[in-house]
């Protein structure tokens, strides 16, 4: 059985975690005050040879990532804090920020050193007012004990509901105040990124973890987790459970000893589908409750990691009313740039709203199909490959469902079954 | 309206935070939203001045984000969650309900002005479905019965405190405010985190 191991979420349990007072009680600071100490090219060493990789979806190497920014050229940098969460299902970042800004304005400053960059901007949602106040105090508080603005600034922008700005470059383009919309890559936000300049955008999570790999060691972040995925990290488990929340676990946990942890799915039923790691990832089932919730391990049974968020569905859910929510959510997202996303998507919930309405034929399975085949790998970015990811792991896994609606003139199941309230308050 | 001399030093403040005046937009945008509730055309044209852009410019960002509203909404805007993880543990049912008990349809606002309401996509709490979202504060684990005494308590002008944020729920323009940046001294009340949050931890104390 693997243990739980909180880092980041450690004192989270402490009445007042987000102040700067206990913050520091536990050590905080002391990682960035290390680190300004050594040489920039050491911290990114260092946390390469942590291999911490990217929370923010992709499991990109962070050090690897800050290494790209080039060196020596006079020319401003920049390292943007991406904190928009707004993918399906991930919900680390926002209740990280509440319990504990600090961690991740530490975390600015040792990668602003590394990189060599002046500012830091946090990129945050814009629909979680009180965690933008928490933010904002606690940048505020930093100035003033002076971690802050003795060569390094962190400014805090507040975005305004668009999950396409949680895309780098349209974060990019939402920061430098246009309309959210992705750039063509290359070049790579670390050659020309904010106002052109050489940029690093790293989710909240790869961030946060920055400090307790100063402050313990490569070797030690090293030891925990597996092969390829190395640390702890956030897994966010959401739904039809006894006892949803975070789990701080090294990576390779399984969601079989997750849901052991939590008790289990909520009483007197059974597991259908899941997702690993937020809505863009493909669905699993209860074959998939030994995976092991690593980048490769997830990646190998036919699925992504993403951001850990495990969305767990019982047997009173219907799959093809689940895929066509999330897919009404790709269309209304969609920023419109690219014709197979923005066309696509369109017609994706068309023909779903259909077969959920049982007036479809068999045929339609075979054009969702074709129209996943048609974005995927056509959109400009993710987010039209994302689209695709539940229709067509929906229709692997559950086809006779699908075609159940159609045989049944509608949906056979009852909504009300699947909700927390069935047969009380409702 | 007019703008005071002391918002027009808010606004030149919030230029100042960036190394290019137009990143300023969105700050400014969700300031003019909390003097006049939504983004009025004044507003728009105040920023155009300000920033040294065309109108059309500032209003092609303006309609790209749905936080900007440019009618104005509720003195508490209520947001229901119905993307699928909350949609089916309650959150299409709470919708429906406040749709009816309110007498609105989705971005509709009560003849009092006290309540609107909108269904909204995932806020990063779904650990706490079936949420409602109240000024962008979070109302965690709702059922019907629960928003519905939500909202009559916004109505009767006493509104229940969100579950984790303020001890008590400021107004939509209040709530704008602190989107622009403004610190309204409230980042110390209510809970460093909820019962989920914690859940994990706790486990890990017990030796798990
Ligand atoms: C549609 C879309 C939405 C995204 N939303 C987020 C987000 O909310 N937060 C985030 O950190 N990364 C998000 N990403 C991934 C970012 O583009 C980027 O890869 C990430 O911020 C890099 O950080 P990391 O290397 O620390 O993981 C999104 C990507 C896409 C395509
Ligand atoms: S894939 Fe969709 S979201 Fe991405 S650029 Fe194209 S239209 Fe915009
Ligand atoms: S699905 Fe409702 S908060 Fe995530």
């Amino acid at each position: 059985m693997t243990k739980l191991a909180p880092v980041l979420s450690a004192h989270w349990d402490e009445k007042d975690s987000f102040t700067i007072e206990a913050y520091t009680r536990h050590g905080g600071y002391k990682a960035s005050a290390k680190a300004l100490t050594m040489d920039p090219d050491a911290v990114i060493q260092l946390v390469k040879d942590s291999g911490l990789r990217g929370r923010g979806g992709a499991g990109f190497p962070t050090g690897m990532k800050w290494g790209f920014i080039p060196q020596g050229d006079e020319k401003d940098h920049y390292l943007v804090v991406n904190a928009d969460e707004s993918e399906p299902g991930t919900c680390k970042d926002t209740p990280l920020l509440m319990a504990n800004p600090h961690v991740l304005i530490e975390g600015c400053i040792i990668a602003c050193h590394a990189i060599r960059a002046k500012h830091a901007f946090i990129y945050i949602r814009g629909e979680v007012t009180h965690v933008v106040r928490r933010v904002n105090q606690a940048i505020e508080d930093a100035y003033k004990v002076g971690h802050l603005g003795k060569g390094i600034d962190v400014v805090l922008h507040v975005g305004a509901g668009a999950y396409i700005c949680g895309e780098e470059t349209a974060l990019l383009d939402s920061l430098e105040g246009f309309r959210g919309q992705p750039r063509l890559r290359p070049p790579f936000p670390a050659i020309a990124g904010l106002y052109a300049r050489p940029t690093v955008v790293n989710n909240v999570e790869s961030i946060a973890s920055v400090p307790a790999i100063i402050a313990n060691g490569a070797e030690w972040y090293q030891g925990m987790g597996t092969e390829k995925s190395k640390g702890t990290t956030l897994y966010s488990l959401s739904g039809h459970v006894n006892n949803p929340g975070q789990f701080e676990a090294p990576l390779g946990i399984t969601l079989r000893e997750i849901l052991e942890l939590a008790g289990g799915v909520r009483n007197g039923h059974k597991l259908k589908f899941w997702t690993p790691g937020g809505s863009s990832t493909p669905l699993f089932t209860d074959e998939h409750l030994d995976v092991p919730l690593d980048y490769e391990g997830v990646s190998a049974a036919g699925s992504m990691l993403g951001t850990k968020a495990l969305q767990i569905f019982d047997e009173t859910t219907c799959v093809v009313r689940a895929v066509l929510r999330w897919t009404e959510f790709y269309k209304h997202e969609s920023c419109g740039k690219c014709t197979p996303c923005r066309e696509g998507t369109w017609w994706l919930v068309q023909i779903l709203r259909d077969l959920e309405n049982g007036v479809g034929t068999e045929a339609d399975l075979a054009k969702l199909l074709d129209l996943c085949d048609n974005i995927m790998g056509r959109s400009f970015c993710a987010l039209g490959d994302g689209a695709t990811s539940p229709i067509t792991s929906s229709i692997k896994y559950f086809r006779d469902e699908y075609l159940a609606h159609l045989t049944n003139g509608g949906c056979p199941f009852d909504p009300v079954k699947s909700t927390l309230f069935s047969g009380v308050n409702a | 309206m007019a703008y005071t001399p002391e918002q027009l030093q808010v606004m030149d403040s919030m230029i100042k935070r960036y190394p290019r005046s137009r990143s300023a937009i969105m700050p400014l945008l969700h300031y003019v939203q909390s003097i006049a509730g939504y983004v009025t055309n004044e507003g728009i044209e105040l920023i155009a001045k300000l920033l040294t852009l065309e109108t059309a410019e500032v209003s092609a960002v303006a309609t790209f984000y749905t936080q900007y509203k440019r009618k104005p909404v509720g003195e508490y805007h209520v947001g229901v969650c119905t993307n699928t993880l909350c949609a089916v543990m309650g959150g299409d049912a709470i919708f429906a309900a406040l749709k009816d008990h309110l007498g609105v349809e989705n971005d509709g606002v009560t003849a009092d002005g006290k309540v609107s309401l909108e269904h909204i996509e995932c806020n990063a709490a779904c650990d706490y479905a079936p949420v409602v979202m109240a000024n962008w504060e979070f109302y965690d684990n709702q059922d019907v019965s629960s928003a519905k005494e939500l909202v009559d308590s916004m109505r009767k002008g006493t509104p229940k405190p969100p579950t984790r944020g303020p001890n008590s729920l400021v107004t939509w323009k209040e709530a704008s405010a602190v989107l622009a940046g403004i610190n309204d001294g409230k980042a110390g009340e209510g809970l460093q985190a909820g019962g989920p949050t914690l859940f994990g931890l706790n486990l890990s104390k017990e030796g798990k």
